[in-house]
């Protein structure tokens, strides 16, 4: 049971602890500054938050304790004079780090390696907790890269990493947009695994290419890892099989559309989402703010709505924005406008935490 | 020598008074700044070592041209600027 949630805003990273059976916001770190991810490290124990500073970039920090130190953050290697490589619309992609959009530990059995997702689109890894990091060249060189496309982002956004429990050397991420991609040698070859999924925002003959899909988030059932959920921005698809083929999941009211998906970690067909109206309206239908769950592997879906806003609620959630405990009881979600609600029993009744902390970007269940 | 100014919202991040440094270029003085400041670097150039795009630098009065190569010119007397290029928020 976890009684930590850190979240991350575009104002500080707030951390909210549980005693005595009340939630509340027990530390503030980096106030003013636009904080895009934590990730804590169950290895050594040590927390990672991402922030990006706009102007000055995005930086990485780590706290072995209470105390908060720079580290290096990702950096893209230097681009060859006259180089031609431009995205699936045809723009010139910048060489720098955009933004810290994934930030994922390696197997139990890796300590200190560490997976980083960026914009515009490189993978990067660090074997040092961080100290220095490696563009992880096969990929980036796999010339299918370039069909890649920025979605919400202006360039192409590695948002999940989900490293296989039965083996870390396998490893799959998801991509806006780029589809989703598998190695099972640690990083040495890759091969993008999207099948099933469509676009019907695409023309007819591109909407069903693997590689210019745009799945906003991609979770792995740490038990039953052969089971994916992907909430896409054409609606929510589900793997059986490990990601190798994928299947639509549809009759999902009030909607289909979203950024985040999470699952339980022992029942690969229980998964929540945080529905809004269509991608040209980003909003709560209805103004009312629901979560949808389903526990029969999509075929049917509940509206969760106890203790929820349901008159002009107007938040969004992004693909970060909803956590799962490992007990799969607790789960919590912040929204663009500052909201952040917790539930102790499955998204059957949810207490709202405040309404009024800054934009949310994340939030993680920790211990 | 050039004197160098660090706007004050990067000092909140990176220690970085007013410093003096040689240099004919924005590049040559800049990077005797980052000689003995390396994580300031990063605050201040891109991956490609390029002026972050929302930073300006302005060199006695007049925006920087080249903020490729940070190749303009410097005097022994002149004041470098490094700014953010404020954009809203």
């Amino acid at each position: 049971m976890s009684d930590r949630l850190l979240v991350s805003t575009r104002k500080g990273l707030f951390t909210i602890e549980r005693k005595r059976g009340a939630w509340s916001i027990a530390k503030v770190d980096f106030l003013g500054d636009n904080v895009t991810l934590t990730l804590r490290d169950p290895r050594d124990g040590s927390t990672y938050a991402a922030l990006n500073h706009g102007h000055f970039g995005a930086k990485l920090h780590r706290a072995a304790g209470d105390d908060w130190e720079e580290i290096a953050a990702p950096a893209y290697p230097a681009r060859p004079e006259g180089l031609v490589d431009r995205d699936g619309w045809g723009k010139d992609i910048p060489y720098t780090l955009l933004d810290i959009f994934s930030l994922e530990t390696g197997g139990p059995n890796e300590p200190g390696l560490l997976w980083c997702g960026t914009i515009p689109g490189g993978l990067f890894r660090s074997r040092d907790h961080g100290a220095s990091w490696e563009l992880v060249r096969s990929l980036w060189d796999n010339p299918m890269r370039q069909q890649w496309m920025g979605g919400g982002t202006e360039w192409p956004a590695i948002h999940s990493i989900c490293v296989d429990p039965r083996d870390a050397r396998t490893v799959r991420i998801g991509i806006s947009c780029g589809g989703v991609w598998e190695t099972r040698d640690g990083g040495d070859t890759w091969a993008c695994k999207a099948e099933g999924m469509y676009a019907a925002f695409m023309p007819p003959e591109q909407s069903r290419d693997p590689n210019i899909q745009d799945p906003h988030r991609v979770v792995q059932c740490p038990s039953a890892p052969d089971r994916l959920w992907a909430q896409h921005h054409n609606g929510i698809f589900r793997s059986d099989d490990a990601s190798q083929s994928w299947a639509e999941v549809t009759n999902v009211p009030p909607s289909s559309f979203g950024f985040a998906v999470a699952v339980h970690p022992r029942e690969p067909n229980t998964a929540w989402f945080v529905p809004g109206v269509k991608d040209e309206k980003r909003f709560p239908v209805d103004g009312q703010l629901v979560v949808t769950r389903t526990r029969d592997a999509g075929r049917t879906f509940e509206t969760l709505r106890t203790g929820l806003p349901q008159q002009h609620a107007y938040d969004v959630v992004y693909r970060h924005g909803l956590s799962i405990d490992e007990t799969g009881d607790r789960l919590a979600f912040g929204s663009t406008t500052g909201g952040l609600w917790i539930s102790e029993d499955q998204g059957d009744h949810w207490r709202e935490l405040s309404h009024t902390l800054p934009p949310i970007h994340a939030v993680r269940f920790t211990t | 020598m050039a004197r160098v100014v660090f706007t004050a919202n990067l000092r909140r991040h990176v220690d970085c008074p007013e410093t003096d440094a040689d240099g004919a270029t924005v590049r040559e003085v800049l990077e005797a700044v980052f000689a003995n400041n390396e994580r300031l670097r990063g605050y201040v150039l891109d991956d490609q070592a390029a002026l972050r795009r929302h930073m300006g630098v302005v060199v006695d009065g007049k925006a920087l041209r080249d903020r490729r190569t940070l190749s303009d010119p410097v005097g022994p007397t002149s004041r470098i600027y490094v700014l953010q290029a404020l954009s809203g928020g």
